[in-house]
């Protein structure tokens, strides 16, 4: 099972930064909602998948799943839906005022201010 | 345990809620921030006396001893850097009452400070890998929304950029906790710290020290800067001194923990690689900084310098060197933020960043001119500013390591930083002004400001005169810093 997630996990990541290394900011900003996602998925991996019961005391079971990588996917789950907003937002509205959503056309410099 | 180490974190982001629901009261706003800066620079004078008296400071969140649950922990170097960014966060806050615009002071401007101080100051406290990761966050996000509040289109474009490349970096952060975690069954540094020792830090390990190089690298400015320029260049004056001052910073503190206290055992990888990468940041943003005429371009590449110079006593890493890091890094943090509090008030007087358009500007602004060039010394180091002795700490230890080339592109990179900036002061400042109709813009002249720029010059001068009293406390910091073992104690008491 852990093989098979790995390669998901590797699999995310390429799709993400092939989409990354697109021109369309909107690509990009699902390039790295994706890659986060890969992310969260290797954190899981790398804890072991689930091995024991809930990790709550009791006495029916010796073993218990480490609940240490879910508190951490879910708070990077948390912090990336924010900042995937926020981009989406950006992107909208810088989409709105400079006309493009080209990064070949966003790039700037002091000639052109 | 002890609670008053968590108020640096508490105050800031307490101010921050309170400041989101008084929106339209700008005057309150202005006096509520204010306010609550200056605490903290007392809360950070009473944390520095208790470490300095005491030793290292922790508290165990919930009451979870190390290795569960988050603990904070103030050793002298998070106190003294606490310090130093609790200044220039009062600082940044103050000239942004006259400069940044009641426009912006209506859209959550310091709502957005407070909760950036806030991740920076969490940063230098937290002793868990994974809440570093989350202050950075905090910190990172409030910065996204600083850089393009007001929405011009130079601030959309960069902003866009600059949250791509951190995005990219965080998910690179996550993905070395997530290895960390893999390998050795913990987060908390202390904990990982004895982890690698007894494991040998090998070839596993190794990959992941480098993978959070590159994290903290990026974030630092340390080689990877190549957003810097550009990114800093667009956001308002107030704001990019703050940038300056404290983003690039909480990156070299990340470094500076992670290869003193984690990945320590393998100098011939790790910091070989921080030498080379320190030697290119220096040679590349001296170039930077001499390649330009326009002031905020040429004031973005010292931060870029600055950051290259810490690198040296980062590659070099004995007692000495971590002396003269620490030292730098507070005058540097001060200076950076004088520097660009400086430059912003010239922009605004001359109404333009090109060089070549402004002149003669010291008739009229003598106060920013002479100041300009007492802030440009003082990161040349020149004694008796506060860049000398951080300089000759970092450049002896160097030598003591017989790391001649990286000690000569620090002492070279310095005859760039003055003559970049003798450029824009000689150019700015001197000569008769040009004849052509007065600029509209009105430049900002209230005694608050000029009294913060003379207080934080006042700073720099005290901070150089008294090096050798500030040793003490410097020099302590340095020997946490090289004997990880204190750290450890302190944090797995039992």
């Amino acid at each position: 099972m852990e093989l098979v997630m790995a390669i998901t996990t590797g699999l995310l990541f390429a799709v993400a930064v092939y989409l990354i290394l697109s021109r369309s900011v909107l690509r990009i900003i699902l390039g790295t909602s994706l890659l986060t996602h890969g992310v969260h998925l290797l954190i899981m991996n790398m804890a072991g998948l689930k091995r024991g019961s809930a990790p709550l005391i009791s006495e029916d079971t010796m073993s218990y799943t480490d609940p240490l990588p879910q508190a951490l996917i879910l708070t990077s789950i948390v912090i990336n839906f924010g900042v995937t907003a926020f981009f989406l937002v950006l992107a909208y509205r810088a989409n709105q005022t400079l006309g493009t959503d080209d990064l070949e056309k966003l790039r700037g410099g002091d000639e052109n201010e | 345990m002890n609670n008053l180490i968590v108020l640096p974190l508490l105050l800031p982001l307490l101010s921050a809620i309170i400041l989101v629901f008084l929106r339209k009261q700008v005057a309150v706003q202005r006096s509520i921030s204010g306010i609550s800066a200056l605490l903290n620079i007392v809360i950070a004078v009473i944390l520095v006396g208790q470490i300095q008296s005491d030793g290292i400071q922790t508290l165990y969140m919930g009451g979870w001893i190390p290795p569960y649950g988050i603990v904070f922990v103030a050793d002298m170097f998070a106190g003294l850097l606490i310090l130093t960014a609790s200044v220039v966060g009062a600082a940044c806050i103050f000239y942004s009452f006259s400069s940044i615009g009641e426009e912006r002071e209506r859209m959550y401007f310091y709502p957005l400070v407070q909760f950036l101080l806030a991740g920076v100051y969490g940063s230098f406290l937290t002793g868990d890998l994974f809440n570093l990761f989350v202050c950075f966050e905090v910190m990172l996000i409030s910065s996204y929304a600083l850089i393009v509040l007001g929405g011009s289109k130079r601030q959309l474009r960069e902003s866009i950029k600059y949250m791509l490349v951190n995005i990219l970096s965080s998910a690179l952060f996550v993905t070395a906790v997530a290895y960390l975690y893999g390998a050795l069954g913990t987060l908390n540094m202390a904990h990982l710290s004895q982890r690698v020792a007894e494991a040998g830090q090998g070839g596993m390990l190794n990959v992941i020290a480098i993978l959070l190089m590159i994290v903290f690298s990026l974030k630092a400015g340390l080689f990877l800067f190549f957003w810097l320029p550009g990114s800093y260049a667009a956001p308002p004056a107030a704001i990019r001194a703050l940038f300056a001052a404290l983003l690039t910073k909480v990156g070299v503190y990340a470094l500076v923990r992670t290869f003193s206290l984690i990945f320590y055992h393998d100098p011939a990888v790790t910091h070989t690689w921080l030498g080379w990468m320190a030697g290119a940041t220096m040679v590349l943003g001296s170039i930077g900084a001499i390649a330009y005429r326009n002031v905020s371009s040429i004031l973005n590449y010292q931060v870029v310098i600055g950051i290259g110079f810490i690198g040296l006593g980062l590659a070099i890493a004995t007692q000495a060197a971590w002396d003269g890091v620490v030292f730098y890094l507070m005058h540097d943090m001060l200076a950076k933020v004088l520097l660009f509090i400086l430059g912003g008030m010239l922009i605004t007087a001359a109404g333009t960043e090109k060089l070549l358009e402004i002149r003669g500007l010291i008739d009229r602004y003598p106060l920013i001119g002479w100041l300009f060039l007492g802030t440009t010394l003082a990161l040349v180091g020149i004694p008796p500013l506060s860049g000398f002795p951080g300089k000759v700490m970092l450049i002896r230890s160097a030598f003591q390591e017989q790391a001649f080339v990286l000690a000569a592109i620090g002492l070279i990179s310095s005859f760039f930083v003055l003559y970049s900036l003798i450029v824009v002061f000689k150019q700015a400042f001197w000569g008769s002004e040009l004849d052509q109709e007065p600029r509209t813009t009105v430049p900002p002249r209230s005694k608050l400001l000029n009294g913060t720029i003379l207080a934080v010059f006042a700073l720099l001068v005290f901070l150089g005169v008294n090096a050798e009293w500030l040793y003490e406390f410097v020099s302590h910091a340095g020997h946490v810093i090289a004997e990880p073992d204190l750290y450890i104690q302190a944090v797995m008491k039992e």
